[in-house]
């Protein structure tokens, strides 16, 4: 008999337990792999065993190559540091730092500096075989995830708290086939992944900058059965001609609001399917589950004794289990929960009725597509163009991306913006390309409003409002 | 100008700003496959509420996704009638 998942220290460990490894694959865009071959072999090529102990940064541009690190160093290296694909490279060097990396495993040809350190991911695999006990100690798994300077914040998990959500959901049928619209460097996606490669199916990786429409093409011809994504990654999905290329039995929904109409939308168009939404985050873990088809949560999930234990406090989810990170890199536990353990989400919601309903983020924090812009990282921008007095930045609703950035400003001296006539036009256009020229494009305001005056509240910070 | 024109006009301005030449805007033209990802798409979205005063993807619960540009301009069409319609019965 198998070990329980938690007791395991590692996913080579539970891919040695389960069953039909031989036909289990990971099927990237340009390449896949044999799970079963990832037992007896690595994709870290002959110098394998120099990475045990060693605090390992993944930066791979291709989420197969990622996918492969993650498989071959999970129990070997002391810690895993996995950059999500759109990390800066300016914030490389501090996260090296702050991580104490010693090795980085990359796919591409970027010097990193680090020494005779610097490990490709090759394909095909190389012979490999656990010798002895060095290469079975548990690995520190840092997640990235936005912060409010920009830099972004390094969350710290466990195999246990990463795959506390899953280790009832093991027995599931061999025929399961995974995909998702998540990468797998975000905490929504390498749920998946888990999911995928700790239970008996196959995984269709999207490959880097491939269209939709390919990718619903290849999650078809694989016959995925469980996908998963955001609402945006939906509703995209849902706007391609190849919407019908997949099939899926399950189709899960995470990362942002699921609302009623994405729900609808999805469960008409795929009859067949189980449509479910889960509220997870990087610091919290999986929260919730919902499986009934109606946007929210049932109200009587609050309070209610569990693995998982919620409870709302000034309007804010609150959530404590095994599933939350460990803490944040460098920091105390006590910076990441409350006295009693909860992880405070940030995420506002209010009960009506029977059923709490998600509002959006405390602190004016947007939700564009499953990615987090903090306002006033935005604002920062607008305020460098010399006409700006201030300028607030908020969320606006979209029915294609959950939520989009707008921006009220108030330009100097002009009482009335409506005075500048002309002009406006060339602010406009100005302060949109200083905003293209610093901010990725989700952070770019979608709409520019020119106001009077921005509502202040107590001490002088501007009056957000969730 | 027409709700036709006025998607039209917006698209054009998305991709300016963003600097992207576009494909010919014919009505076959699949949404995903015309140069504006579904970030440029939901601006559109955003804009066209500026320009029109609606956005028919909130009506209503239960809205089928448009896949070609022709699709997308129906769906404003039929939401702009519904408006006169409402607005005409409000009067």
């Amino acid at each position: 008999m198998s070990a329980p998942l938690n007791r395991m220290t590692s996913i080579r460990d539970k891919l040695g337990s389960a069953p039909g490894g031989p036909e289990r694959f990971l099927w990237g865009a340009t390449a896949s792999v044999c799970l079963g071959h990832l037992l007896n072999g690595t994709s870290l090529g002959g110098r394998a065993a120099e990475l045990a102990g060693r605090s390992v940064l993944i930066a791979t541009r291709d989420q197969l190559a990622a996918a492969l690190a993650l498989v071959g160093l999970d129990g070997i290296a002391r810690r895993l540091i996995v950059c999500t694909p759109d990390l800066a490279a300016e914030h490389l060097p501090a996260i090296a730092a702050k991580a104490g990396v010693d090795a980085i495993v990359s796919d591409h040809h970027t010097e990193f500096g680090i020494k005779n350190s610097e490990f490709r991911i090759q394909t095909p695999l190389t012979p490999f075989q656990i010798t002895n006990s060095k290469f079975q100690i548990p690995t520190e798994w840092v997640l990235l995830t936005s912060g409010t300077t920009g830099a972004p914040k390094m969350v710290v998990h466990s195999f246990a708290s990463l795959t506390a959500p899953i280790s009832n959901g093991l027995a599931q049928g061999a025929d399961v086939v995974w995909g998702t619209f998540y990468d797998i460097r975000r905490y929504g996606g390498l749920q998946v992944f888990f999911r995928a490669v700790l239970g008996r199916g196959s995984f269709v990786l999207a490959g880097a900058g491939e269209p939709i429409g390919d990718h619903l093409v290849r999650l078809g011809a694989h016959g995925a059965t469980h996908v998963s994504g955001t609402p945006s990654h939906w509703r995209r999905a849902l706007m391609s001609p190849d919407a019908r290329a997949i099939a899926p039995r399950y189709i899960r929904l995470s990362g942002e609001i699921a609302d009623q109409g994405i729900l609808n939308a999805l469960r008409s168009f795929y009859p067949q399917a189980r449509v479910g939404h889960a509220f997870a985050s990087t610091e919290a873990g999986v929260g919730l589950e919902v499986d009934d088809g109606l946007e929210g949560f049932p109200a009587s999930m609050v309070g209610a004794p569990g693995d998982v234990q919620l409870k709302v406090d000034d309007g804010s989810l609150r959530i404590r289990s095994a599933r939350n990170a460990v803490r944040y890199l460098g920091e105390q536990r006590s910076t990441l929960t409350d006295d009693e353990g909860f992880v405070d989400t940030g995420d506002m919601v209010e009960r009506r009725g029977d059923r709490y309903y998600f509002l959006g983020r405390r602190n004016g924090i947007i939700n564009v597509g499953g990615l987090k812009v903090y306002p006033e990282e935005v604002e920062a921008a607008i305020n460098r163009h010399p006409a700006v007095r201030m300028s607030m930045v908020r969320s606006t609703r979209s029915p294609i991306t959950g939520s989009l950035v707008a921006a009220d400003i108030v330009l100097k001296g002009e009482p009335d913006p409506s005075g500048a006539g002309g002009r406006i036009v060339d602010f406009r256009r100005e302060i949109l390309q200083i905003c293209h020229d610093r901010l990725a494009p989700h952070k770019v305001p979608a709409t520019i409003r020119f106001v009077p005056a921005l509502e202040m509240a107590a001490a002088g910070k501007l009056a957000r409002h969730a | 100008m027409s709700v036709k024109a006025t998607v039209i006009s917006e698209i054009q301005q998305i991709a300016d700003d963003d600097k992207k030449s576009l494909p010919p805007l014919t009505d076959d033209l699949v949404l995903l496959d015309s140069g504006l990802d579904s970030l440029a798409i939901a601006i559109l979205v955003a804009r066209l509420e500026e320009t029109l005063g609606f956005d028919p993807f909130t009506e209503s619960d239960d809205v089928a996704y448009p896949v070609t540009l022709g699709d997308f301009i129906r769906f404003y069409e039929r939401a702009a009638e519904s408006h006169d319609v409402d607005s005409r019965q409000a009067g």
